[in-house]
């Protein structure tokens, strides 16, 4: 029942002190003090996003702007995503990848224009985001030079009643699809708007100056339909959805196709096999990999987290649970996590360690909420 | 009233004749957040002081509950079963775990009463 109360020394997000007034329980995560929950609580904030619209403080991310003669070509050197083919406003989920095929880091790249030249709105994770930075800029040295943006602000605004909310200060942001993003003026100060989150839901997500963004966020707020959501149902809403956290479900030694993420490796790229670790990758894609993610729903009320081990019904190892908890849309434990590739089909029958018992499980197709993305 | 105690793990006992009621304090359940499950001992287990007598899960992580006293289990909450949040909504009365048939009632002196607990975790804050 121990208590640790949060860093003095952890960075603050342009709305620390918005979190603090609301009552929010602070958490170190990134480096920032962030919130994990407001008084409302985990589940509260989980279904009122899901029903509502919930508000995310996700400043901690990092974001950049990529710029060079060819930019598309230049970045592609470190991603096997199709980045040439993305059209100005387009957003893509892709991967930086190290030489064996491993994930450095999951991002968001969008192509921009500006001034009639075309670059790229990068946007990482706030754990990764110096050594993502340093890898990019050393990687890229004299094709592309890559533009930090400290002094900015990321907001997300998720759930069915985002459209609504922001339409009131951001009419535009009606115009934009799943994955798309532009520059537009929100309630009066230049924004970059991205329809876009990491909940399941259809949404927004927000960059602008720090300055700007306390009383842009006091204003989403004062809307009846919008309330703070801290960390913990982020967490909570993206398990529900199947997406992977980064440093739990992908890491170094995951590969996109362990990671079932094969759809991320362009067709194009799979042919010009240009992108770093590709001869393992595409090995992979062909024969298939050793070990692939699945989704696990374990029996009874008690969730299982990440680490515990997964085995068969002879007590034999096939792999680790890499993110696990209770789902509030479900009302009961779901988890994510690594099982041997001949284990891996929905269905199939495993058991999963806890607490020196073992709790039966079955391997179960993701996402486990349907998503409610705008495509069109 | 019953004599309630307290641990500095947030653990409260209340204590009636030779039996006594364990669960977490107000100020635990709240740091821990919504509960989701709660797995409790079996009855008729032998506790140590100190031991591991229950597990919360809430919704972000697992946190163990260590008895404040020695007994033998002789009953445990099993609304718990049904309804985890109990724990959230009455710590300190629905929100139970179990009952023990205390083995060392000596070991009730070192632990705080209701003013001194109060005024830790006021000093906590």
């Amino acid at each position: 029942m121990a208590n640790a109360s949060p860093d003095t020394e952890l960075l603050k997000t342009p709305l620390h002190d918005l979190h603090v007034a609301r009552g929010a329980r602070m958490m170190s995560f990134a480096g920032y003090a962030l919130p994990v929950q407001y008084p409302a609580g985990i589940i509260t904030e989980h279904k009122h996003t899901r029903n509502a619209a919930g508000l995310f403080d996700v400043s901690h991310m990092g974001q950049a702007i990529l710029r060079g003669a060819d930019v598309a070509a230049s970045f592609e050197k470190l991603v096997p995503g199709d980045i040439a083919g993305l059209a100005t406003g387009q957003m893509r989920y892709t991967l930086l990848l190290n030489e064996t095929g491993g994930i450095r880091d999951d991002l968001m790249a969008t192509r921009i224009e500006e001034n009639g030249a075309l670059a790229l709105f990068l946007v990482v994770n706030g754990a990764c985001r110096d050594a993502d930075f340093a890898h990019i800029a050393s990687s890229l040295d004299g094709e592309a030079t890559l533009e930090i943006l400290a002094d900015r602000a990321l907001l997300a605004l998720q759930g069915p009643g985002a459209e609504d909310v922001l339409a009131e200060l951001a009419p535009d942001c009606s115009d934009l699809v799943f994955l798309e993003g532009r520059d537009m003026e929100v309630d009066g100060v230049s924004a970059f708007v991205t329809r876009s989150g990491y909940t399941g839901e259809d949404g927004y997500e927000i960059s602008l100056p720090a300055a700007a963004a306390a009383a842009f966020a006091e204003k989403l707020l004062a809307h009846d339909a919008v309330e703070p959501i801290g960390l913990g149902a982020r967490d909570s809403l993206r398990l529900e959805a199947g997406l992977c956290l980064y440093g739990h479900d992908i890491d170094e030694v995951t590969t996109p196709v362990e990671a079932g993420l094969s759809w991320t490796v362009g067709k194009r790229r799979r042919e010009t096999a240009d992108f770093p670790g590709a001869a393992i990758i595409l090995k992979q894609i062909a024969g298939g990999p050793s070990r692939r993610r699945v989704g696990l729903l374990p029996e009874g009320r008690a969730p299982v987290r990440e680490g515990a081990p997964i085995q068969n019904a002879a007590g034999d190892g096939l792999g680790m649970v890499t993110s696990g908890g209770f789902a509030p849309g479900l009302e009961r434990p779901i988890a994510m996590g690594y099982v041997a590739a001949d284990h891996a089909e929905a269905g199939t029958s495993v058991t999963i360690e806890l607490r020196g018992r073992s709790v039966a499980a079955e391997v179960a197709a993701m996402p486990f909420v349907k998503p409610n993305y705008k495509r069109s | 009233m019953a004599d309630r105690k307290y641990t500095e793990d947030h653990e409260w006992v209340e204590v009636d004749g030779e039996t006594g009621v364990i669960g977490i304090s107000d100020y635990a359940q709240e740091q821990l957040g919504d509960v989701v499950f709660v797995e409790l001992p079996d009855v008729g287990k032998v506790l140590d002081q100190r031991d591991e007598a229950a597990v919360i899960e809430s919704v972000k992580a697992a946190a163990e509950v260590y008895t404040p006293v020695s007994g033998e289990v002789i009953e445990v909450n099993e609304e718990l079963n049904n309804d985890p949040s109990l724990v959230n909504s009455d710590a300190h009365g629905e929100g139970w775990f179990a009952k023990l048939q205390l083995t060392d009632p000596t070991e009730l002196d070192a632990l705080m009463d209701e003013a001194t607990y109060k005024t830790f975790v006021e000093s906590l804050s």
